[in-house]
Order: structure tokens, then sequence, then C-alpha cells
């Protein structure tokens, strides 16, 4: 699950990192009101105010989600621009407002899991503030890699090794708290990843006005681990339902993984990775897929009832592809929940169905007296799926 | 000889007495799997499968008893890491783990463990293994499978069997069928099973099931191509209609950044000279095409 940007830094300063000041904002006024208060910072070197959207997309800077200000009306103009914005599909609800940074020094510093190691992964770099795909992709050498131990984190040594090797210079020790404060992060809420782009030196104003320099978390990327939500009750708050489709949520409800496509066939299976082919194969055949929709292991009748509302809520579907290997579901079962299903539809849908695996007989019984369309292979249920789907179009 | 198990299995299972834990140590008995014992705290000194099998309160006492030597585990995803431990604190060389939905981070020390005791794990989220016609620890449906030559690994459940299926159709029989896993972090990868199959005699052909997501595909493809030369392979990938930055059912099954694609995975098998089948049905003839007679 992604989170936004200021749910991110609060999990950052939950754990002691350093993270310039920053407030959130839901209206123009409330925008305009931070902003007064961070233009009246005596820290604040700029005289401006950053105001940044909170919405889940890569490239909000470029979509005008991020702008500069340097008055109260200006802030409230630039807030309401923003939160008036739809970038990339999504509308902009919240604004974050901060003092805008005098950025000394860009970095890039983060820790994800690395599956091929089986261990979490620090990447780090001293070309920050652009896309690390990029710099990697550029410059391989600017990037320094280095694994956290399984059983011991990041000990002292490993952090400070890390912090030299990324080359923070005077700002070492803050480098080395960081990381070892990321990977707190991580730890603590059971993150996937937790990215820091940029990572920067900002200059700002001292007692005295004397000119200070620090190393701060500037932006914050955190994806939390869905397997582990249910032992972070706070963090379900954190779900930007913007960024779902409706059904996703109603998906969850049933324990039912269900993602949203373009197409116009849609599809029921048993298991991930049949499901992932189930849609290949309509797509072989020349359909598109409607969704993807795993009901898992052992689903029972009332499962596969709900599955099939939402595939049919979705109103460009024109045939649907049922495909259930019996293990541990057993065929007779969802038999029945499509028989019930189908009763109960208010929309008359072109269903193919292929059971196979355990008491596919007694399934292949119940779907021949209720006059069900049967497959019996994978590409056979595909091509008559397609070719359903063609027929409702013509 | 198969891979993992075999005749010698002894296998205990942890969580025996749950309604899935109990279920499949059914079925994996009627199959001729030889278990041995079961395990669930605060049950030890029950019998459990009609009497078939005694339980143990923890797999140290198991193993003392019984001389379990391999474990199958059903626990739920809060307590499955740390029967992991269990399992290789006793002395169990290989481990399965059946259990679905284990949070990432809890499988890190988790694995480190199993490496520290030089133990096996396969899983989690995985379907377990069959070795046809000796012995079956997971779930696959025992009824798919024929005795023969070929290896199959996959890193999903019912897809495999929808694969394996399709060469017992076509008179194509397994020696050892291998599910490690749709999780990030899993014990056992593509690459482990191949240099297990490359050292079985029995295992004359490969099939290789994989998805979107990672890249073990890509380093199996390229142990494949140093390794394997001389064996006949086909492969399958799932996910080529995935959309980017999805998470496809499998917490691992996941395309980002433009990283872990069906086309990478599929360019680097054939790169290897691994034909890829575009539906598992084509398994069996990309087999034969590749010289494998049964």
């Amino acid at each position: 699950m992604k989170i936004h940007e200021a749910d991110a830094k609060s999990l950052l300063v939950a754990q002691g990192l350093p993270v310039p000041p920053w407030e959130v904002a839901l209206t123009p006024t409330q925008a305009r009101a931070a902003a007064v208060r961070f233009l009246a910072d005596p820290a604040n070197a700029t005289g401006k105010v950053v105001i940044k959207a909170q919405v889940l997309v890569v490239g909000r800077g470029k979509a005008g989600g991020v702008k500069l200000a340097a008055s109260a009306d200006e802030a409230e103009d630039v807030a309401a621009q923003i939160l008036a914005l739809e970038i990339k599909g999504l509308p902009v609800r919240r604004v974050l407002v901060g003092p805008a940074a005098e950025i000394v020094k860009e970095y890039y510093l983060s820790v994800l899991l690395d599956r091929a190691t089986k261990r979490l992964m620090f990447i780090g770099s001293a070309e920050g503030g652009v896309e690390i795909e990029q710099v990697a992709a550029e410059r391989p050498e600017a990037i320094v890699y280095e694994h956290a131990d399984p059983l011991l984190g990041l000990p002292d040594y490993a952090a400070r090794e890390l912090a030299f090797k990324v080359g923070f210079g005077p700002h070492w020790k803050a480098g080395a708290a960081i990381a070892k404060g990321l990977l707190r992060t991580m730890l603590a809420n059971d993150a996937d990843l937790v990215e820091i782009n940029p990572l920067a030196v900002i200059r700002e104003h001292g007692a005295q006005g004397v000119p200070v320099e620090r190393l701060v978390c500037l932006d914050a990327k955190i994806t939390l681990d869905d397997s582990a939500l249910t032992r972070h009750p706070g963090h379900e708050a954190l779900r930007d339902l913007d960024a779902e489709d409706p059904t996703d949520i109603e998906a969850r409800r049933y324990d039912l993984t269900f993602i949203k496509l373009d197409g116009d066939i849609g599809c029921m299976v048993n298991g991930a990775g049949l499901a992932m082919t189930t849609m290949d194969l309509v797509k072989r055949a020349g359909g598109e897929p409607a969704n993807f929709l795993d009901i898992g292991g052992g689903a029972k009748a009332d499962r596969v009832a709900a599955a099939m509302r939402l595939i049919l809520d979705d109103p460009s579907v024109k045939a649907i592809l049922v495909n259930i290997f019996g293990g541990i579901t057993r065929g007779d079962e969802v038999a029945r929940g499509l028989i019930e299903a189908r009763a109960q539809q208010e929309r008359d849908v072109p269903m193919i169905v292929r059971i196979v695996g355990t008491n596919a007989e007694e399934a292949a019984e119940l779907l021949q007296a209720a006059s069900f369309v049967t497959a019996a292979s994978l590409d056979e249920a595909a091509a008559k799926a397609v070719a359903a789907a063609r027929q409702v179009t013509a | 000889m198969s891979i993992l198990i075999g005749r010698d299995t002894r296998l205990v299972v942890q969580g025996i007495t749950g309604r899935e834990g109990e279920f499949h140590s059914r079925a994996m008995l009627e199959y001729g799997t030889n278990v041995v014992a079961g395990m669930t705290p605060g049950k030890g000194g029950q019998l459990a499968l009609d009497g078939a099998v005694p339980v143990f309160n923890t797999v140290a006492r198991a193993v003392a008893e019984t001389g379990a030597n391999t474990s199958c585990i059903f626990v739920p995803a809060a307590g499955a890491p740390d029967a992991v431990l269990e399992a290789v604190a006793a002395g169990i060389a290989t481990v399965f783990c059946i259990t679905e939905g284990i949070p990432a981070l809890d499988m890190i020390p988790a694995v480190e463990m199993v490496r520290a005791h030089g133990a096996r794990l396969i899983g989690p989220n995985c379907p377990g293994a069959t070795s046809p016609g000796r012995a079956k620890v997971g779930i696959i449906p025992g009824s798919i499978h024929a005795e023969g030559g070929v290896g199959v690994v996959s890193r999903s459940g019912t897809l495999t069997y929808e694969a394996v299926q399709a060469m017992t159709d076509a008179g194509l029989g397994q020696s050892t069928c291998v599910g490690i896993g749709g999780d990030p972090v899993i014990g056992t990868q593509f690459i482990d099973v191949l240099r297990l199959f490359a050292d079985d005699a029995e295992t004359e052909a490969i099939v290789l099931i994989g998805e979107i997501g990672g890249a073990a595909e890509e380093e199996a493809a390229a142990f494949a191509a140093e390794h394997l030369s001389g064996t006949p392979m086909a492969a399958f990938i799932a996910g080529r209609t995935a959309p980017e930055g999805k998470r496809m059912g499998h917490a691992g099954a996941i395309v980002s950044g433009g990283r872990g694609t069906a086309a990478s995975k599929v360019e680097a098998l054939e790169a290897a000279g691994i034909r890829v089948a575009g539906s598992p049905t084509e398994l069996p003839a990309l087999l034969r095409e590749a010289g494998y007679r049964a």
C-alpha cells in the first residue's frame, strides 16, 4: 500500500528522523494560515513556502502539483490552483505546506526489500533529486549498495561505512544516523520501501541569522507490506481510497483479489498464477480481459457469488470466463455459487465455465443441468469467451 | 531418485489439527507419504487422522520420538515464521511452508536461520512438492501426476496443476514437481531447484513455470545456459498482460519501474535456448521439440 508524503514524513518523525516542518491543508484558507506561520519562521532562509499536492502518482511536479509562494496571498492562490487539479486521473484533496528549502546538495537514500539476497538493501547516491533509475542507467558507479544484516540490522559501523561510501562529507554522522532511522522506520511499520529523494543538505538561518547547514529528509516515499496491515491497525487510515478502484475496496471485504482492467471479458479464477495465465490466454485468443480476479483457495459458494457481482458491476463486461482448477477448492461448490449468482444477476451476460480437478464431475452435472456453456481446456474456454464477447458486440 | 522428498521422507505436519492441516495431511497419507507425526502445542498425546498419526507439543519431541526429517507447515501467517524456526532448531532438514500472507520482513530472519542450520526451506506461500508414486508434501492434488522423468519447478499453485495435468495428459510423467512460492522472500529459488534437478539422475527434462516480478527467471535462464545445456527444457511465464505497478495476487508478482516484466523473462529464457510456451498446454510439445523422448 502506498501512502502520501505527509503521512510518510510522520512515520519518519516518529522514528526521530530530521524532517523540516510541514502542515497539511485541505483548503486554500488552511494553506494560507500555514504559509503565514512558515513565512514568519526566522529559520526560513528563502522567505518562501512550498506547496505540494498529496497524490499517489509519480511526476506530480511536472503536472503542476508542486509550487512555491512568496506571500500568504500567493500561497492561497497556488493552493487553490493545486487543489483544483486532477493529476493522472486522481483529484488533489490535500496539499502539504512547508518552508521552501535553500538546498545546498541533494542526495538519495532508500532501503528496500532485495528479493535476490532475501535481505534489506540500502541504495544511496550523492546524485539525488532526480529519478534514481535514471542515475542507475546513466552512471551506475554513482550508486552505492549496502545490505542490512538479517539478524543485526545496520550496526553503527555499517551505517558509517554506508555514509562514507555515499559521500555525505561533513554530514557523515547525520547520514549514518538517518540510514539507521530509515531501517527503524521500515521495521516499525512493516514497509517494503522507505525512500528519501532528495535527502538534502539545506541552509537555514540559525541564531542571530547565522547560516546553518543540516541534512534533512525533504521528500519521503513509503510503501507498506499489505500482508502486515492487520498488525498495524492505524495504517488503514493512511489508505488513499481515491487511488483505488471502488471494486478493489469491495473485493477486500470478501477477501478476493480483484484488479480492474480495460477489456470486456470478465475473468474468475482460483490462484494468482492461473488468473494471470487466464488473462494472457484471453488476450492471445484475440480478446481483452476486463479484470484479474483470484477467488483464492477453498472458495465457497457465497464468495463465488460475491466475485460474480464484482465482475458484473463493470458495465463493459460482455462475457465471463470462469476457470477453476480444483485442489483445495471444490468444483461443485463453485458450480453452486455460479448457479446462485446467475439466478440473482440482473444483466444477462454469457458465461463460459471450465472446472477441473476436485469434484469436477459433480460440477459438470450441476452446470449441465443449469445449461451453462462449458469448456474442457483453458485454451478452448478462452476462445469461447472471446467469441461470446464478439457476438454481444455485433 | 527424486529431489527434496521421496520414500525416505518422514514427515511431521505442523498445525495438523487445524482445518487445512488435517485435510491435507489425510490426502498426503492417502497418497502414500510417510506422515510420522503431527505437531500442535497443547495437543501432545492425542492421535490425529483417525488414530493414524501421533501428535506432539513440540517439533523437537516429534523428531526425538519418530525420526521425522521433513516438515510441512499449515500454521497461520502470524505464527508461521516461528514454526520455521522451531523446525530447523529441532534438526528438520527440509521444511515446506504452505502458509500464505506472511509479512515479508518476518521471513528475512527466518530464512537466515534456516541457512545457519544448513536446512532447506521451500516457500512460504507454496503448494509443496510431489514425487509421483512416492510421496507428496503440501497441497498439490495427487491425481494430476504420473511417474516419469520431467522435473517441474514453479512459483505458482494452481497454474502448476494446470501444467502438470497437461503433461500427464500428453503422456509425460514427472520425477518431482516443486512449487517454490509466490512471495518476495522465499527459502528456495528456481536456481536452487535447477541445481538439484541437474544432479538428479531420474530427471531427464525440466519445465519451469514463472511469473512477473523479481528476477528469478532471468537468474534461472543464466544458470540453465551454463549447467543444463544437455537437458531438454521448456518454460511458461504468467502475466504477459499484467499492468505495471499492480500486485497480481501473489505478493511477489509485481512489475515496478519497468523491472520484472514477462517480456524480460521470456527474452532471457529464449536467449538461453529455452522455448517459452504461449499456453501451459503447449509445454509437452515444446519439450518434445527440445529433444525429449519419454
